[in-house]
């Protein structure tokens, strides 16, 4: 009876800390700082994921991300901006930049191709 | 039209230089005058103009003044950047510092180099240029002219080939690794079940040499899972890769105990046993299903591939008199170029002189080979197949046809199409909420489950992260909208992207702009009548020779069919356009007449009973063309625009595609009338003004109508963005036609029904995939927790859903190759 109590219990946990820990935990944040040239510049490595995979700009200047894809794994392949109607491959071993202007504050997320790798854009009016 | 900035300025001073500068990064109108203000701020720039569409700078300056790197720097300083291509050229010859600055000097007073930097200690300079104004050879050149040698010329590398390199490279690793995987496993498994094989010999039954035989297929094999998982799970991310190393890890681990502290278990009232070949096998099935999902995918590309290995290397110039071969790379505009039988066209252009047949099947889908000759436009990637000539050049690099196809179709197979959404959030979400409910299964077996529950519970466990098959939904959709593009684009048919598709295979209304859509849209005499004992060459001869003096588009017509039927023309004299009612001319001593009937009635010709004639042709959208020599009334020459060959069989098969087809056109109703009935169409909109398309396809729509507009893309752009899809019928070279969301390179009507056909069975092919990726999942998860258990005993070995996982985005992949097979011509 106790064994099952245990296990009941301990994969309660589990599965609430595999969902804490893929949905809900913080991330890692960026803040980008803006460039001479008046662009928010910032490499983004990819490789499994987005590192750093939380970018926070400023809103209304020029934002240019470069996804540098450090992998030949499939899933990062193409990388995605939804709100931004943007839809790039990444080629393996390569630096991809991706340009726009944010006119709008909030939170605007970013995947690969398949939505399985996930990053979050935050614009803000500032820092 | 955008205005040429080039016309636009004309060089001051003949020491002034002309460069065009390619700017990235320009959002508006907005950003270009920022730029032009600021370059034409500089001292030694007479005057900069810098395009937005084109995202073009083009600047006239004096380059004593004022160097091409103090442009770049401008540029960048408003906050843009400069498209440049970066390239290293190992030095020979260098000893001092000086030689260092004697090197840099002379290669940023070269026109296109926007930054040089030379390193005394490697020996390497490092150049920052802009392609299309100056390649790399003359960069040599430049070098060896102060005096020092370049050593190797590299290649400037492409991209799609090292991506080739690094796939083929993975693939390899992935072949030996499954074979390795495949021996080690097939031992493991036949040592793991000595009851099913007794031959085997006793010792590979022993717990310590399984395990032995397990790790590396674990660790070394299955390295890859591991690294997967690892990287996601840094990230908080999710996906296959977790699922896999999670799964095949409990499987190993438990096995692993099992193999140590049998006790363990046996106090428990558990039989030991290991799992060693469930972990192995799982590996090596879904390294196999990666290696055929691999090559699968690579026929899903294989369209732009083809297009880009169409891509021509060399070609042979005419410079300054002399013959040369030249890297493609190379030519510039207005060029001649030279083509042999048998070669292929290097670039766009216009024949000069010499005729041929030339095969351009492979950019325009049509099997028969296009005759050309002086003034015709040539397609660069092309084969030449009769005939020697010459052309200029008038569009070369990414302004080629072949090119913009190439950005085109790139473009769209990277496109998302709206259907795959639902998909994409649960992709987003699946891996965590798998991993949870195989927790929840292992919970649950292990409490309610029959004896051995512990290892019902952990094999329910392992075969619930093992079957669950995100990758089938993610590729459901990609796969198809690939292949379909590619398919589009081997036929002329360019596709923008994902979402044009969906859209198309919902259009219920189709509208055909008349002029140049369903007709050619050159007039062309169609019928002459003769009177009195006047001939048919007689009018012909006398009309054609009076049209020549004359612009008209009508008159053109006749010009033509008098060529047509080998009779000479004359020089007319007097020449008179009479305003609103033809022309007069002398041609070989006789008084012409042309014109309409007031023409005629105003020189007192009688035409007699020739009136009921020319309403009749008037009736069928022909114009009526009254002729007389000398003051006698000769015959009547109808003209009309003619139906293009395919106008009639196209608006059937659409039709039969259950689509309502409406013919737009300026004619009046008489004229509308009579060409839509030839073409077979019974809804017309008559007398509609070029600015009022819009208005006419806003009025479609607002009656709940999908509405796809036919039309070119110059004259009826603002209509073609309209509608839902516009569908834009180009001519040879002009294929980035932007308002369009189809472009049918060849002006086929044809295009347009098998662009439609392509459209729906592509979305039929999504569809499937969806439905099989969503079935798969949904019915599969569910078996594998064992829901089949308590009603038909049915368990879910993890093998068996490893194999399952393994084919199901195989499969997926597969149902996607189908399209490249699909007929959709006529």
């Amino acid at each position: 009876m106790s064994a099952k109590l245990i296990v009941t219990v301990f994969g309660a946990i589990l599965i609430i800390l595999v969902n804490w820990y893929f949905f809900f935990s913080k991330r890692k944040t960026k803040s980008v700082g803006v460039q001479d040239e008046g662009i928010q510049e910032v490499r983004i490595n990819v490789k499994g994921g987005y590192e750093p995979d939380v970018i926070e700009v400023k809103k209304d200047i020029p934002v240019r991300l470069n996804f540098y894809r450090d992998e030949t794994n499939d899933c990062s392949d193409t990388i995605v901006f939804s709100d931004f109607n943007i839809r790039k491959p990444l080629p393996a071993y390569k630096t991809t930049a991706v340009e726009f202007t944010p006119k709008k504050e909030g939170e605007f997320g970013f995947t690969c191709g398949m939505g399985m790798l996930k990053g979050k854009l935050i614009v803000k009016k500032d820092f | 039209m955008a205005i040429d900035p080039i016309h636009e300025m004309d060089a001051k001073e003949e020491k002034a230089e002309r460069i065009d500068i390619p700017i990235l990064g320009m959002t508006c109108a907005s950003c270009a005058s920022t730029i032009q203000s600021g370059l034409a701020g500089l001292p030694g720039v007479d005057k900069a103009s810098v395009n937005f569409a084109t995202s073009k700078a083009t600047v006239l300056y004096h380059p004593e003044k004022v160097n091409v790197k103090d442009l770049a720097k401008t540029v960048k300083q408003s906050g843009y950047a400069v498209g440049t291509v970066s390239v290293e050229l190992p030095i020979q010859g260098m000893k001092c510092a000086s030689c260092v600055t004697a090197i840099e000097k002379a290669l940023l007073q070269k026109n296109g180099i926007t930054m040089a930097s030379v390193n005394l200690a490697t020996e390497k300079a490092r150049v920052e240029y802009i392609p299309s104004e100056i390649s790399l050879a003359e960069i040599s050149k430049t070098i060896e002219g102060s005096g020092y040698k370049v050593i190797q010329f590299p290649q400037e590398e492409k991209l799609e080939d090292v991506e080739e390199i690094l796939r083929e490279k993975e693939n390899k690793k992935l072949k030996t690794k499954f074979l390795a995987g495949l021996i080690l496993g097939i031992i493991i498994f036949f040592g793991s079940m000595p009851h099913w094989f007794p031959w085997i010999p006793t010792f590979l039954n022993n717990f310590f040499v399984l395990w032995a035989f397990a790790t590396p297929v674990q660790f070394w094999i299955g390295w890859q899972f591991y690294k997967g998982a690892w990287g996601a799970f840094r990230h908080r991310n999710a996906n296959m890769d977790t699922l896999i190393a999670v799964g095949t890890s409990a499987a190993y681990l438990y096995s692993v105990a099992a193999t140590l502290f049998p006790s363990f278990f046996e106090s428990g009232g558990i039989k030991p046993e290991v799992y060693f070949d469930t972990s192995a096998m799982i590996i090596v099935l879904i390294l196999l299903g990666r290696l055929l999902e691999a090559k699968a995918k690579g026929q899903t590309s294989e369209a732009i591939k083809k297009l880009v290995g169409l891509q021509p290397k060399t070609a042979r110039i005419r410079r300054d008199g002399k013959e040369m071969d030249i890297p493609v790379e190379e030519v510039l505009v207005g060029d001649e170029i030279l083509v042999r039988p048998g070669e292929k066209i290097p670039v766009d252009g216009v024949v000069l002189e010499g005729k041929s047949a030339v095969d351009e099947s492979m950019i325009t889908g049509e099997s028969l080979p296009a005759k050309k000759e002086q003034g015709d436009e040539v397609i660069g990637a092309t084969i030449n197949k009769t005939g020697s000539f010459t052309f200029t050049a008038t569009k070369v690099g990414r302004d080629t046809a072949l090119a913009q196809i190439i950005k085109l179709v790139g473009e769209a197979q990277g496109s998302k199409a709206p259907i795959q959404r639902l998909a994409d959030v649960i992709a987003g979400y699946f891996v965590p909420i798998v991993i949870s409910i195989a927790i929840a299964v292992f919970v649950i077996w292990f409490n309610f489950g029959p004896d051995p529950a512990l290892t019902f519970a952990f094999l329910n466990f392992v075969a619930v992260m093992i079957i669950a098959c995100p990758c089938a939904l993610g590729l459901a959709t990609p796969t198809a909208v690939m292949v379909g593009t590619g398919k589009g684009a081997e036929n002329g048919i360019l596709i923008k992207g994902g979402e044009s598709l969906e859209t198309a295979h919902k259009l219920d209304t189709i509208v055909f702009d008349k002029t140049g859509t369903l007709t050619k849209g050159e007039p062309e005499v169609t019928d002459i009548v003769t009177a009195g004992s006047f001939s048919e060459e007689d009018i012909l001869k006398y009309a054609a020779s009076a049209e020549k003096a004359s612009e008209h588009p009508l008159g053109e017509a006749i010009i033509k069919k008098a060529l047509e039927k080998g009779i000479e023309l004359e020089s007319p004299k007097d020449f008179n356009a009479v305003e609103g009612h033809g022309l007069e001319a002398k041609v070989d001593g006789k008084a012409v007449f042309i014109g309409n009937k007031k023409l005629m009635d105003n020189r007192k010709i009688r035409v007699g009973e020739m009136e009921e004639k020319a309403d009749t042709f008037a009736a069928e959208g022909k114009t009526p063309i009254y002729v007389s020599l000398d003051r006698e009334f000769a015959g009547l020459v109808a003209v009309a625009d003619t139906l293009k060959e395919n106008s009639i069989l196209a608006v059937k098969k659409l039709e039969s595609l259950g689509l309502n087809v409406i013919m737009l056109t300026g004619d009046n109703r008489k004229t509308a009338k009579a060409i839509a009935l030839k073409a077979g169409i019974k809804d017309v909109i008559p007398e509609v003004l070029p600015e009022d398309k819009v208005r006419e396809i806003k009025k479609l729509q607002s009656e709940g109508k999908k509405v796809a507009m036919v039309g070119d893309g110059i004259n009826d752009a603002p209509a073609l963005a309209q509608a839902d899809i516009g569908i834009a019928i180009g001519s040879g070279t002009d294929v980035a036609i932007e308002a369009s969301d189809i472009t049918l390179i060849k002006g086929d009507l044809n295009g347009v029904v098998a662009a439609i056909e392509l459209s729906k069975r592509t979305i039929r092919v999504i569809k499937q995939n969806l439905f099989w990726a969503f079935f798969y999942n949904t019915a599969g998860i569910p078996i594998a927790a064992g829901v089949l258990y308590p009603f038909f005993g049915i368990l879910l070995n993890p093998i068996f859903a490893s194999a399952a996982m393994a084919f199901s985005s195989v499969t997926v992949v597969s149902n996607s190759l189908r399209l490249k097979k699909a007929k959709i011509r006529i």
